[in-house]
């Protein structure tokens, strides 16, 4: 338990105090913020000067939203395409239930990285869908797909969807099958039930499955930043460069701070009182 | 629930299935391709697979990430249980409510900061005590800080329906109350503890963004080798070891999924004889 105290939470400490810190060449490359002065007196330089620099320069608003925006439109792609997964997954015998689910938490086991390398295989200039298509007569050139915004959009999608379909499973396997007959006898029909029932019912597991797609998908990396092209600017990508190619740390410090307040800050807080209301009810 | 299913979305079923499926497929049947150019058939080999077994570079980033991963999981099983039974056996203590958000930030953390604050720590205390180095350490206690959050979990969930008056009983006949915990509750949370150590050896395994942050000079782990080796372009040995790692893990997943499933099973019949009994 100290453990996590210690290797996660003063971590961020540190970044906190960095980013206040001002560039310098040199190992570590920022300077102190408390110095001991000549007369013995603690000093504290606070340099407010990279938090002034995410305001004046709007790669870092632009990217916070394109991350925002990104996340968001993925989420609803893997909701519209996981939540029929889910219930006919529901829906099946329970012998051909339990293998279809190994099927689909197989790749979530796999290496993510691996992933989204081999769906570079897929939608590359000379890849498999170029070729089908070509084939098919239904286009007659190929599809520039790799690095552009289409091909982050999938990548996330395709890396994000067993985390939807898994906990829509788990709320539609609850569901009382029963309620729907009711509704059916009271002359309602298919689809007034599911939006009457179904929906309403299947709510947790759709707040889940978003949660488990939307949170990791705004911070990522590793997918603008194989498959996306310069102009796709997500905040983790931005930060990633700031590290390691300007080596201004404490601008990236700065970058993750506001990250934290401005989107991981909110989502904390939700869970926080989502967990209570659940507790008092 | 069982019904017949409409067809239509047993269809979307099994079109959802083959794109999670369809491009590792495909990444296996052009690590046999023995062109190196990637839209060209080239006929069939293992040339690739051969040229992995002498590439020293992958070899060792292999041999590190396998030690991480096992030192990892083992570690962060331990502590993890010990938080689950913290949060699920004593309900109120101090702290209780500072350790369940920790429990749950890494989960909700982007990785790239946990990447980002936990290097300047590690900078900061080698500034402060010479201690540690980066590289293989630094690596491993990043990797058992996340790992053990995922921990705690499988297990809270799993401690939180176990019957705790087998302990009772236990202890009431004389053991004491680690003894009595060791005898009978940590085999019924055995196979939490399984798949807790299971999940963070693959999430180990397959971290990149947070051990290229804290790792130091020298020391790279087979993501981090991927990774450089994908940006640089595409590289047919890739996909060789690919396929490998996809096979072992997907082979190690079914199996151990049986076997869990098989455990449970002979779990649930002994509870039915013993009711009946």
């Amino acid at each position: 338990m100290l453990y996590l105290l210690v290797f996660f939470l003063i971590p961020f400490a540190f970044a906190l105090k960095i980013s206040f810190a001002e560039t310098a060449v040199r190992v570590p490359p920022f300077t102190d913020i408390l110095t001991l002065g000549a007369d013995h007196h603690l000093h504290l330089d606070l340099n407010l000067g990279n938090f002034q620099y995410l305001f004046t320069d709007d790669v870092y608003a632009l990217s916070y939203v394109y991350s925002l925006r990104t996340a968001f439109f993925s989420t609803l792609v893997c909701l519209a395409l996981g939540y029929p997964m889910a219930y006919a997954l529901a829906r099946t015998s329970k012998s051909v239930q339990s293998i279809l689910l190994l099927v689909i938490i197989l790749p979530f086991w796999t290496s993510f990285l691996l992933r989204v390398y081999a769906l570079e295989g897929i939608i590359r200039e000379g890849g498999l869908l170029n070729q089908a298509l070509l084939w098919l007569g239904i286009i007659h050139e190929p599809l520039r797909i790799m690095h552009t915004t289409l091909a982050v959009y999938l990548g996330i999608i395709y890396s994000y969807l067993p985390f939807m379909v898994l906990p829509l499973f788990a709320t539609l396997e609850k569901l009382d099958l029963s309620l729907l007959e009711a509704a059916a006898d009271l002359g309602s029909p298919p689809w007034r039930t599911f939006l009457d029932v179904t929906l309403p019912l299947s709510m947790p597991g759709i707040i889940a499955g978003s949660m488990l797609v939307f949170i990791p998908a705004i911070g990522e990396f590793v997918i603008p930043a194989l498959l996306g092209g310069p102009d796709n600017l997500m905040i983790g990508r931005v930060l990633w460069d700031e590290f390691f190619g300007n080596r201004d740390w404490p601008v990236a410090s700065a970058v993750a701070i506001a990250f934290l307040i401005f989107l991981v800050g909110p989502i904390a807080l939700y869970q926080h009182y989502s967990t209570k209301q659940l507790e008092s009810a | 629930m069982s019904e017949r299913v409409p067809p239509l979305l047993l269809s979307v079923l099994f079109v959802g299935i083959a794109i999670l499926y369809l491009p590792i497929l495909v990444l296996i049947g052009y690590s046999f391709n023995a062109s190196a150019l990637v839209s060209v058939w080239g006929g069939f080999s293992t040339a690739w697979y051969r040229a992995l077994l002498h590439n020293d570079q992958i070899l060792g980033a292999a041999w590190l990430s396998l030690k991480v991963g096992i030192v990892v999981s083992s570690a962060a099983v331990m502590l993890g249980t010990l938080a689950a039974v913290a949060l699920v056996r004593f309900r109120a203590f101090r702290g209780r409510l500072l350790l369940t958000g920790m429990v749950n930030a890494p989960l909700v953390m982007p990785e790239i900061i946990t990447g980002i604050t936990q290097l300047l720590l590690f900078i900061s205390m080698f500034h402060l005590l010479g201690w540690p180095h980066r590289g293989f350490t630094t690596i491993v206690i990043a990797h058992v800080a996340f790992c053990t959050a995922y921990v705690t979990i499988t297990v809270q969930s799993r401690l939180a329906t176990a019957d705790r008056s087998l302990e009772e009983a236990a202890m009431d006949l004389g053991s004491g109350p680690v003894r009595a915990f060791i005898d009978t509750t940590l085999p019924i949370i055995a196979p939490a503890l399984l798949s807790g150590w299971l999940l963070s050896f693959t999430l180990s395994l397959d971290d990149l963004v947070i051990s290229s942050f804290v790792s130091g000079p020298g020391a790279s782990t087979l993501p981090m080798v991927i990774f450089s080796k994908v940006k640089l372009g595409v590289t047919p040995d890739v996909n060789a070891l690919a396929s490998v790692i996809i096979c072992v893990v997907g082979v190690c997943v079914v199996a151990a999924g049986y076997l869990m499933r098989r455990a449970e099973r002979q779990r649930l019949e002994e509870a039915q004889l013993a009711e009946r009994g």
